[in-house]
């Protein structure tokens, strides 16, 4: 099935860019999405530890299920006010 | 035009359209003059941070879920110290020296309330919204990034408390 990745901050600027399509199968937790797209891209493997994610816009727990058509949101650690 | 309580924009902030958004929350007349305190803040880019002199930032926001954010923030707020009201405007995009990053502004009934609810608002921001600035300094540029937002960690929240009540 197809999800839509979207990365913000210095994710994006690693990956060089701030959304990107992806299929996985299904069954797949943010987790799994995290693990593959981070196999592609090696330099997010740091992040592992201290990102928080979120799903159609709503900040949501590694281990959430994704379905087709999710918007799944990396975030690294925030840094506003 | 109705200045809404929970913003996130490029336009530069001005807390006179907060005050105002707070005040015309609180409803009625009589439930306006129930207030007894209003307490401001702003949060303004600095032209130094970790010994580099920083030249300019650019803030950056997951818009969406920002303002989501700021409603559970307000929320909390006003359940830990009722009668108080908050608005929080946060800026994003290119911000020079001086200018301001976020604007709260609380009102309620004392000042013990409205200064906490306050404090306890530019915590939580901090903490859990999903902003990030990248801060442009003499030579070079650089992703700030402090905490992992967590939304459900009761420990942050009870921190932002006792700070807010310090």
């Amino acid at each position: 099935m197809r999800v839509t990745v979207r990365l913000f901050a210095r994710l994006r600027d690693i990956a060089g860019a701030s959304e990107l399509p992806r299929d996985v199968a299904d069954g797949a937790t943010i987790a799994t999405v995290w693990r593959e797209l981070a196999q592609e891209i090696p330099a997010l493997v740091p992040y592992e530890r201290s990102i928080s994610s979120a799903v159609n816009e709503d900040y949501a727990r590694l281990d959430c299920v994704v379905h087709e058509g999710d918007e799944i949101a990396f975030l690294p650690p925030v840094s506003g006010g | 035009m109705t200045v809404p309580l929970l913003a996130i924009g490029r336009e530069p902030l001005e807390l006179g359209r907060l005050i105002g958004a707070v005040r015309a929350g609180a409803g009625d007349a009589d439930a306006t003059g129930a207030d007894g305190a209003l307490v401001t803040f702003l949060g303004l880019v600095r032209n130094h941070h970790a010994g580099r002199r920083v030249r300019y930032l650019e803030y950056e926001a997951y818009e969406p879920l920002a303002l989501k954010v700021f409603r559970g923030i307000a929320g909390e707020a006003s359940q830990r110290w009722p009668g108080a009201r908050l608005a929080l405007h946060h800026r994003v995009g290119r911000l020079e020296i001086g200018e301001a990053s976020v604007a709260i502004v609380a009102a309620s009934a004392h000042r013990a309330e409205a200064y906490a609810a306050c404090r306890y608002a530019i915590e939580r921001v901090k903490q859990i919204a999903p902003i990030w600035k990248h801060e442009f300094f003499e030579g070079g540029d650089v992703w700030v990034e402090g905490a992992t937002a967590d939304p459900g960690d009761q420990h942050a929240r009870a921190e932002a408390e006792r700070v807010a009540c310090a």
